[in-house]
């Protein structure tokens, strides 16, 4: 087996200067981390452990452009695309393939919360601090885009600062060609600060694209943080995503992956809870068909005592869809009062979909309550018939049952416009409707 | 309107319904008794069209339609309406969308417009009353966390939103106390009219206290072997299925 | 069951708390016989030694040749939460067998009757526990089998398995390695390379064995490993229990067992397979003990058929288990019901594979794990369900009960389904014990630990409840004992 490390490492040792030049400092010094940390590395491979349905090699494999010289790829201009949540009103921020750019309501979401990139930021300080400090760069995909992150978005919220309004970043590919483009994000949120962000990921064309993302989260004391991410691309883009975050004492975070369409996914979320009295909810949702390939992997990792975790990730799959779920809370020794909960329920709606789940405990604390819960099923036949005696046709039937499963994990949005709006959002992929967000402007 | 010709049905490869007939004309409310495993819950289900049941003879007429053949959903459109002894609990599915879903499909099915949410949210209100249900009712997943008088109670609310021709009452008294079944059974009383039936199966006679049937029949050993006007019900009351199980065991009915 | 009979079973459990109280390891004496041994060490030579000292056909010194050149390519596995240490492989004698001065298996030589006496295993058959026939299997060696001439009478096969290899080398030649192929791993190629004994199990068509199948596994003599091999056949429409009980005596350095189980379950047949394994576990730091290294696996071949595994690991300082079923049959239905407790510094790193290949195949599997002092008790399993296999079910339930904040506690499935008619359900939890309950015991007049063993009995029941009568009581004083003085 070939290893498609290879032509990014190489890309790297041609390109370095090209590289250097246009990047901030602390992400030139980590450069050099990563390159060694990718020295001999080999991906893991497909069906190694956390790997069992997701090949990391083929992903990697085509020949993607990167962006080194950050020339603007963009064929249109910024003004004529939307991604609006009906009634939400949010500062709203883009990322063209690689290229951040805040649109005419950048900037209001209140106080002193900032969202700038890290080439132009002014608080460089922010970024010499914490890039870096909760990423892992044994996670190879991790290093690899340690190793050729130039820019990225840094949302910097200031000691007891509250956004008013949330944050929106869309990430969008638009390009001639195939392209990688390396995404790299930071959110601080020192003590006491509060912030919705949401995300959204589009794609324009049908060109080849990979997601390369990384994206840190600093979470201060007794700070609050709802984190948002849909995922709306074409059936042509990959993306590989790690989410990093680290909590401190008394915080409150919300992570919400949301997968509607994509070609092929991988999403890792590593959370550690360092502080006490912390409060985490993990939730994730993907709906799958066509050849679709959904893997979510997840580490909640409880560091300190007395805290809790909810975590829930349901997966619908139809057609030829694979679906992957490794989970894995982990408590560490002397941790007691531990209230701690993962779920992942399953729909196989199809003959030839296929779903992996790997639900894991690893506990070395007694004082707690710890447990999860996984199926593999379909829909009820009882509530199907019920619903048929009523008069509900089989197919609408199906696709209630369907929305209820989801209703959990869209309940768990904690922002009201959003909710309503991922709820009509998901019974139209359900319905099979065509690619959803209507009201994008953005066309296929 | 329903005219049921020897009607032989299985689960799981054993016969329960071994030759029922039975006709019921608008304006009417059969009753249909019987000892526990006589075969009446699954005639239930095998008028609507329950999977797990296999008919495999006689026929069934609803309207001049033959019923066995439509889809459960269009049995429903055609009027036919099962109050469930056991109703489903749905989680996630709210009764408001459930319901409307419901309405809209039947109407789908004659041709016409969804009903708009105004007017919707009108009749919901106007059949709450039926059967006392509150306001939270809307907002409640179907029959999940319902007390067993709620759930009774959601399944007249359920026929009176879809107004049937044909209502089956499948033990609807079962687990009801005295007050609760005076309300089911005004309820089921209240949308009775001189174009629809109702057929009410039930163990005991107390619920007949309250509908009225014009015909009570006796289910047993998938047949019916008796039929007679209310003093039947009152006999049954009294003596017990016994008298009638000798009987037919000694091949005198 | 009458009400005496219960009463006389409450007894049983009060007789048994009351022993827990002051006793440990049990049956940790040393016999003294005298053992032939061969010199530690493995090569191709110690292979064709014990081939020819049992005297075995040349296509089974063919398959221990070609399952040892295997094992030479293979490296000592590292994997689950189990810190393994190296082996050296070189330092293990392979091969040792208790001299019986009768030199005569139907004639037991007292020293080892003593030594069964001691632990409670009858092998005269005028003593027999409820018919109960034992093959008691010390070392490498099968030193006697009761019940032998009656079974015969049914056409039941129950023998040593190198008696089989003489007697009926059609059978073992037709079955062995075709559930645990010597690839497999590399405790599979090591046991097929030197294999001594083990115990051989064929049930004719038809015929429902009227009694419990036993064997009795010893470690007695010192640097030695076992590698026994079970082999058990039950043809069509047929039905055994069979029952695996194992211990050692307690030596300071670590003892290697590395055992094979191959189950086949023919059309409609039936195969219960229990095991109370109770290897000595080291001392109290963790000093000596078993590791324990089996490979256990059966199929249910033919459609309609079942087999079932019941085990309450108590024992090694080490264990790798993973019974587990193969359901290729329709119609099949596979069961694994486990209680693991680990105290001191024991590691337990088992659990099952239910692989569904058959339509309508059903699994079930409930598994209990109890971790004191400083051990770590995991759960390992897979749940297969292949495209083809539709309308299958699977329902697994794990509980892990921590007893000590120093010993932990883990659970890893993998499920996997692969079609749309299929339900598989996974549910687990990691708690500590109930103060609560512990409380209401205490309050009662039932002291602290005594309240522990009941509650672990209780949160072991649904496991426990399977195992034959016999076992069951042995099994609830095992866990007991094993309590004692981890509650802290």
């Amino acid at each position: 087996m070939n290893n498609s490390l290879k032509q990014y490492i190489e890309l790297h040792d041609e390109q370095l200067a090209a590289i250097e030049r246009l990047a901030p400092a602390p992400l030139n010094e980590l450069r050099k981390k990563a390159r060694q940390a990718l020295d001999g590395a080999v991906l893991p491979r497909k069906g190694s452990d956390d790997y069992e349905a997701t090949d990391l090699n083929t992903v990697l494999a085509p020949d993607y452009g990167v962006n080194v010289n950050h020339v603007d790829l963009s064929r249109e201009s910024t003004t004529k695309f939307r991604c609006e949540v009906p009634n939400l009103s949010t500062c709203l921020y883009y990322v063209f393939n690689d290229t951040f750019r805040p649109s005419e309501t950048a900037g209001k979401s209140g106080d002193n919360a900032s969202v700038e990139s890290f080439q132009a930021t002014k608080h460089p300080e922010v970024l010499a601090k914490h890039y870096g400090t909760v990423a892992n760069l044994d996670n190879s995909c991790t290093a690899l885009n340690t190793m050729l992150a130039q820019d990225g978005v840094l949302i910097y919220i200031p000691k007891g600062s509250h956004t008013t309004r949330p944050i929106q970043i869309i990430n969008v590919f638009d390009a001639n060609a195939q392209l990688m483009a390396v995404r790299r994000v930071l959110i601080v949120l020192e003590d006491d600060a509060q912030a919705k962000i949401l995300v959204c990921d589009h794609t324009k064309g049908d060109k080849q694209y990979l997601s390369l993302e990384t994206v840190e989260i600093i979470v201060g004391r007794n700070a609050k943080l709802d984190y948002y991410h849909m995922e709306e691309s074409g059936m042509e883009t990959s993306r590989l995503s790690q989410l990093w975050v680290r909590q401190h004492e008394g915080s409150n975070v919300l992570i919400d992956g949301i997968t509607l369409t994509n070609g092929y996914t991988r999403n890792d979320y590593h959370i550690d809870v360092d502080g006490e009295h912390c409060d985490t909810q993990l939730l994730g949702m993907a709906i799958a068909s066509g050849e679709q390939h959904i893997d979510n992997h997840t580490l909640i990792n409880h560091n300190a005592p007395r805290c809790q975790s909810n975590e829930m990730f349901k997966y619908v799959l139809n057609d030829d869809s694979v679906g992957a779920f490794a989970g894995k809370i982990l408590v560490k020794p002397n941790c007691p009062k531990i209230d701690a909960y993962q779920g992942n329920r399953n729909i196989v709606a199809s003959p030839t979909a296929r779903m992996y789940t790997k639900p894991q405990l690893e506990i070395y604390t007694d004082d707690v309550k710890c447990s999860h819960g996984s199926t593999v099923g379909q829909l009820d036949q009882e509530a199907l018939f019920y619903m048929q005696t009523r008069g509900i046709s089989l197919p609408v039937a199906q696709k209630l049952l369907m929305q209820a499963f989801m209703s959990d994990v869209i309940d768990g949005v904690r922002l009201d416009t959003l909710r309503d709006r991922l709820r009509h959002l998901v019974e139209m992929r359900l319905s099979g409707d065509t690619l959803i967000c209507e009201s994008c402007e953005l066309k296929k | 309107m329903l005219v049921i010709k020897d009607l032989h049905a299985t689960i799981e490869g054993k016969e329960i319904l071994k030759g029922v007939n039975l006709t019921v004309k608008p304006g009417e409310v059969h009753a249909i008794m019987g000892p526990n495993g006589s075969g009446k819950s699954t005639l239930s289900a095998v008028l609507t069209g329950n999977p797990a049941y296999t008919v495999t003879g006689g026929e069934v007429e609803f309207y001049g339609k033959n019923l066995l053949e439509l889809s459960p959903e269009d049995r429903a459109h055609e009027g036919i309406f099962l109050s469930f002894q056991y109703p489903v609990e749905i989680p996630g599915v709210l009764m408001s969308n459930f319901m409307r879903t419901a309405i809209n499909e039947k109407r789908k099915y004659y041709g016409e417009e969804p009903m708009s949410a105004t007017d919707f949210l009108k009749l919901m209100r106007e059949k709450r009353a039926v059967v006392d249900l509150d306001n939270k009712l809307a907002s409640r997943a179907v029959n999940e966390g319902f007390s067993g008088g709620e759930k009774k109670r959601n399944e007249i609310f359920q026929m009176a939103m879809l107004e049937p021709r044909l209502s089956i009452l499948d033990e609807t008294d079962s687990g009801l106390d005295i007050d609760a079944l005076r309300t089911v059974a005004n309820g089921v009383n209240r949308l009775k009219s001189k174009d629809n039936a109702t057929i009410v199966i039930t163990h005991y006679q107390r619920l007949l206290d309250y509908i009225k049937p014009d015909q009570v029949h006796v289910l047993y050993k998938g047949r019916i072997v008796m039929t007679g006007g209310p003093e039947l019900a009152l006999e049954l009351e009294e003596k017990g299925y016994d008298w009638i199980k000798e009987q037919v065991d000694n091949n005198q009915l | 069951m009458s009400e005496n009979n219960n009463i006389k079973k409450k007894q049983d459990e009060e007789s048994i708390i009351n022993q827990a109280a002051t006793e440990e390891y049990r049956y940790g004496f040393v016999s003294d016989f005298e053992t032939d041994v061969i010199p530690k060490g493995l090569n191709e030579d110690v292979v064709r030694r014990i081939s020819q000292l049992k005297n075995e056909p040349e296509w089974l010194l063919e398959f221990r040749l070609k399952a040892f050149r295997h094992w030479q390519t293979l490296k000592l596995p590292k994997w689950g939460k189990v810190n393994m240490p190296d082996i050296d492989f070189q330092a293990i004698s392979y091969y040792a067998a208790p001299q019986t001065k009768t030199g005569d298996k139907k004639e037991i030589d007292p020293e080892l009757k003593k030594t069964f006496d001691k632990l409670g295993i009858p092998l005269e058959e005028q003593k027999r526990l409820s018919g109960m026939a034992v093959d008691a299997v010390v070392d490498s060696v099968s030193v006697h089998t009761s019940y032998r001439e009656r079974l015969a009478e049914l056409g039941v096969i129950f023998c040593s398995i190198s008696e089989a290899v003489k007697d009926y080398p059609d059978l073992v030649k037709k079955y062995m390695g075709t559930v645990v192929p010597y690839t497999d791993n590399f405790f599979a190629a090591l046991n097929s390379a030197v294999f001594s004994d083990g115990s051989f199990v064929y049930i004719p068509k038809g015929v429902r064995c009227p009694m419990e199948l036993s064997s009795y596994f010893r470690i007695n003599a010192a640097q030695t490993g076992q590698f026994e091999r079970t082999l058990i056949v039950a043809d069509d429409d047929s039905y055994v229990s069979y029952l695996e009980g194992c211990t050692a005596p307690m030596r300071d350095e670590n003892q290697l067992h590395a055992a094979i189980v191959e189950i086949i379950v023919e059309e409609r047949a039936e195969v219960k397979y229990s095991t109370v394994q109770n290897w000595y576990p080291g001392d109290k730091d963790g000093k000596g003990g078993i590791y324990n290294l089996v490979t256990k696996r059966g199929i249910c071949r033919g459609d309609h058929s079942k087999l079932s595994w019941t085990q309450v690991e108590t024992g090694s300082a080490i264990t790798w288990k993973y019974p587990s079923t193969i359901l290729k049959g329709n119609n099949t239905v596979g069961e694994f019901y486990s209680v693991a407790l680990t105290r001191n510094y024991q590691m337990a790193d088992t659990g099952t594979k239910m692989i569904h290949l058959g339509k309508n195949s059903r699994s079930t599997i409930v598994s209990k794990g109890i971790s004191a002092g400083h051990s770590e008790n995991s759960y390992r399993g897979m749940v297969k369900v292949a495209p083809d296999a539709t309308n299958c079910r699977n329902y697994t339930q794990c509980d892990s009960l921590l007893l000590s904040d120093t010993s932990g506690a883990h659970t890893f499935p993998v499920i996997e389904v692969g079609n749309d008619s299929s339900i598989v359900e996974h549910e687990a939890t990691t708690s500590k014990i109930n103060e609560d309950q512990i409380f209401y015991c205490n309050q009662r007049g039932i002291s602290t630990e005594d309240a522990v063993g009941l509650i672990v009995n209780g949160y072991a029941r649904d496991v426990m409840k399977k195992l034959p009568m016999e076992f069951a009581v042995e099994a609830q004083r095992l866990l007991s004992v094993s309590l004692e003085g981890s509650v802290g």
